[in-house]
């Protein structure tokens, strides 16, 4: 993992406040215990983990930002008031998840959003574009008529914080569902099974919408490549 | 398989999802197929740069409060 929060003059406990996503964090236990027995500095590690992600995933079932936040507090308000309760028979991460997404779809019915989570059926349609595939007539058919280009390794920091860069706009222009999975899946690291139980949908759906994100992010990937030097 | 098709059932075989036949022949298209191995290479790249992106955050406001409640919450 790069060190790339420090900055020179920086605490450590402010690193460790700011830890990244993907940054190991403690077992179950440990985060438990930590809650119960008031450990601010889990907890603030905590929110900084998940938050993003529970935003994201609160912005699927309510109308603005702004309410999504409130959702997302009182998630962690909820936590702390259930936090003795927890039993352990789902993740922590999995158990929060749930208690949010149950404030959410209140928050989002009273708001009279719908929520297209499964009434619609799952995009269609190629995720690469067919014109880079002999057609039907050609020798080989559905091969590639040009391989795709290798990428190059991002060595520097400079380019790596490009390229994460690229990746986050890519993300933010996703629909909505498609991002709301990819963000539980990649970032957050959780299992098809814990998504579809979390979002109530099929497992197919939840691979189709996973599949179109990375397929789009690729995409853009492929084209930050295609013009970087 | 063809390349069209085998790039629509990466994430289905990354999940391990693909019935065994459909696995098999995933796996021998990707052995001979430069063009598939470069392309599967690359999502694994995209899945890993997506880790690697910065969270969204809460409000400055929220955080703090939130903090707080933390801090004043009764505990036994």
């Amino acid at each position: 993992m790069p060190l790339r929060l420090r900055e020179s003059g920086v605490p450590l406990t402010v690193l460790l406040y700011r830890r990244p996503v993907g940054a190991v964090l403690p077992t179950d236990d440990v985060l438990v215990a930590g809650l119960r027995a008031g450990d601010e500095e889990m907890f603030a590690c905590l929110l900084n983990s998940w938050s993003g992600s529970m935003l994201r995933l609160a912005r699927s079932f309510v109308s603005t930002t702004a309410s999504a936040e409130e959702v997302v507090q009182d998630t962690w308000l909820a936590v702390l008031q259930g936090i003795e309760r927890f039993e352990g028979r789902a993740s922590l991460q999995t158990w929060v998840y749930r208690i949010l997404v149950n404030i959410a779809r209140k928050r989002g019915s009273r708001e009279h959003r719908t929520v297209p989570w499964t009434s619609l059926a799952p995009d269609q349609g190629p995720t690469v574009d067919p014109a880079r595939f002999h057609g039907p007539d050609d020798q080989y058919p559905g091969g590639w008529r040009a391989f795709p280009e290798r990428w190059p390794s991002t060595e520097t920091e400079v380019l790596a914080h490009e390229v994460r860069a690229a990746v986050a706009k890519a993300i933010e222009n996703l629909p909505t569902r498609q991002q709301v999975v990819l963000t539980l899946r990649d970032i957050d690291g959780q299992d098809a099974g814990a998504v579809c139980t979390l979002l109530g949908i099929s497992a197919a759906n939840q691979r189709v919408l996973l599949h179109r994100a990375r397929a789009a992010v690729r995409s853009e990937l492929e084209q930050y490549f295609g013009v970087a030097p | 398989m063809t390349c069209e098709e085998l790039v629509e059932l990466v994430t289905a075989f990354l999940d391990g999802a693909l019935d065994p036949e459909a696995e098999r022949r995933f796996v021998e298209h990707l052995a001979i197929c430069d063009g598939c191995e470069i392309y599967v290479e690359q999502m694994r790249r995209t899945i890993a740069e997506v880790g690697q992106v910065e969270p969204e955050s809460l409000s400055t406001e929220t955080r703090d409060s939130l903090l707080e409640a933390f801090r004043a919450f009764p505990r036994d």
